[in-house]
């Protein structure tokens, strides 16, 4: 049988999505035997490859750079699910969204440092707000959580598999 | 004199119900449940959350079933699909109206708001996110005021006010601008009428009446002993 091509995606998030899906114990053999991990943290490749099954994305959307990975993404994948209340809500990365940006940047590396200064251009520009997924490309299942619990995640992962439209809701609760 | 009792179908089901019941009371005395979030056994009804909307034959739209009171040979239907739709979207709206970051909330886990989207089915907003800049009141010795987790149901103002007698609570401006305010519009701390008991903390449905020193998760309530009192107050009464 064909192997399943899912790519993981890390965004404006902290990575404990990742961990959580890492946290899956032994489930994780019998996920691997099925899936091929085309792209992601986990992985080496460094371009997001063509026709991805699922991808999995962790994290919100804060910079010019996330929206354009989001939608190179969102091209070359059949299904895309929001991992996380970072990418369902906006969640912790989203608390930043009540202050300008200027003074945000100002306030962390200025006033609380000594010495500090605005890190340079060639880092991606922040957004005025972080934002959920949903806000820039269509987002075909959403798992919140803070993160997901492995059993969801994996459970989440077999429904779809074995072809079965998951039912996260029952498994799953924002924060 | 003892009170009327009458019959009415709740979702196809004859039950017997006593006048002046609403018809939230009436479904949970036949053992129905109807999702609420504003409404606490023991204080005053106010329709606030629009939760409990039910659908009541022969009228065009859904009422509030805290504060709808029964009539005799009323039809009322408590699950729909346009209910469940409806329900949905009051939910995702009180989630996008302020900022509800469960995952840093001392009541993750404990929250009223959250439990009622997970058992709505509530997985992601469709709504644009408000983010509004809300200040949070620390004023107070014992305890914390966090607008940013309030979802103007008003148990605070209601318990303060029928239950521990103080009235401290009450709601200033209105529709996006409306906010709970101590005293007149004083902070916590030096709101005067205040009795420190923490029955609005306990009455709190979210995070936004909170202990101080609790972290995330921490903060349990109940409400249990506030519906109690009030039960018993009633048969003395």
């Amino acid at each position: 049988m064909k192997k399943v091509k899912l790519a993981t995606v890390w965004l404006d998030g902290c990575s404990g999505c990742h961990m959580s899906l890492l946290d899956m114990d032994a489930a994780i053999i019998s996920v691997v035997r099925k899936v091929d991990i085309v792209y992601g943290p986990l992985v080496d490749a460094q371009v997001f490859p063509e026709d991805v099954d699922v991808t999995l994305v962790e994290g919100a959307v804060s910079s010019q750079e996330d929206i354009s990975k989001l939608q190179l993404i969102r091209q070359r994948t059949k299904l895309l699910v929001a991992l996380g209340d970072c990418a369902v809500t906006s969640n912790v990365p989203g608390m930043r969204n009540t202050i300008p940006v200027n003074k945000l940047l100002q306030g962390i590396y200025i006033e609380k440092m000594q010495d500090g200064r605005i890190p340079g251009d060639h880092l991606p520009q922040l957004l005025k707000h972080s934002r959920p997924l949903q806000d820039f490309v269509k987002v075909d299942l959403c798992m919140p959580g803070c993160p997901p619990s492995s059993r969801a995640i994996s459970g989440m992962l077999n429904d779809l598999l074995e072809g079965r439209k998951p039912d996260v809701n029952a498994k799953v609760k924002f924060g | 004199m003892a009170k009327k009792t009458i019959s009415i179908r709740i979702d196809g089901e004859l039950v017997n119900a006593v006048e002046g019941q609403s018809i939230l009371e009436a479904a949970r005395a036949s053992n129905k449940t109807i999702p609420t979030l504003c409404f606490l056994e023991g204080l005053s009804s106010v329709g606030a959350c629009r939760l409990c909307m039910v659908e009541v034959s022969g009228v065009d739209r859904m009422l509030p079933a805290c504060t709808t009171p029964v009539q005799d040979g009323m039809s009322v239907t408590t699950t729909s699909p346009k209910l469940a739709r409806y329900r949905r979207i009051t939910i995702e709206l009180l989630l996008v109206e302020r900022n509800h970051v469960c995952a840093v909330c001392v009541s993750n886990g404990h929250c009223e708001l959250q439990s009622m989207a997970t058992s709505l089915g509530v997985t992601n907003v469709r709504f644009a996110y408000n983010y509004p800049k809300l200040p949070v009141d620390l004023s107070h010795p014992r305890f914390v005021l966090d607008h940013n987790r309030c979802i103007l149901c008003t148990r605070c103002v209601r318990v303060c006010a029928e239950l521990e007698g103080a009235h401290v609570w009450d709601l200033t401006n209105r529709g996006i601008h409306a906010r709970i305010i101590s005293d007149l519009n004083q902070k916590w701390g030096e709101a005067k009428s205040c009795t420190n008991c923490g029955k609005c903390v306990q009455a709190c449905p979210t995070g936004a009446l909170a202990e101080k020193g609790k972290a995330i998760e921490e903060m349990v309530k109940s409400t249990e002993n506030i519906s109690t009192i009030m039960r018993r107050r009633g048969v003395e009464a």
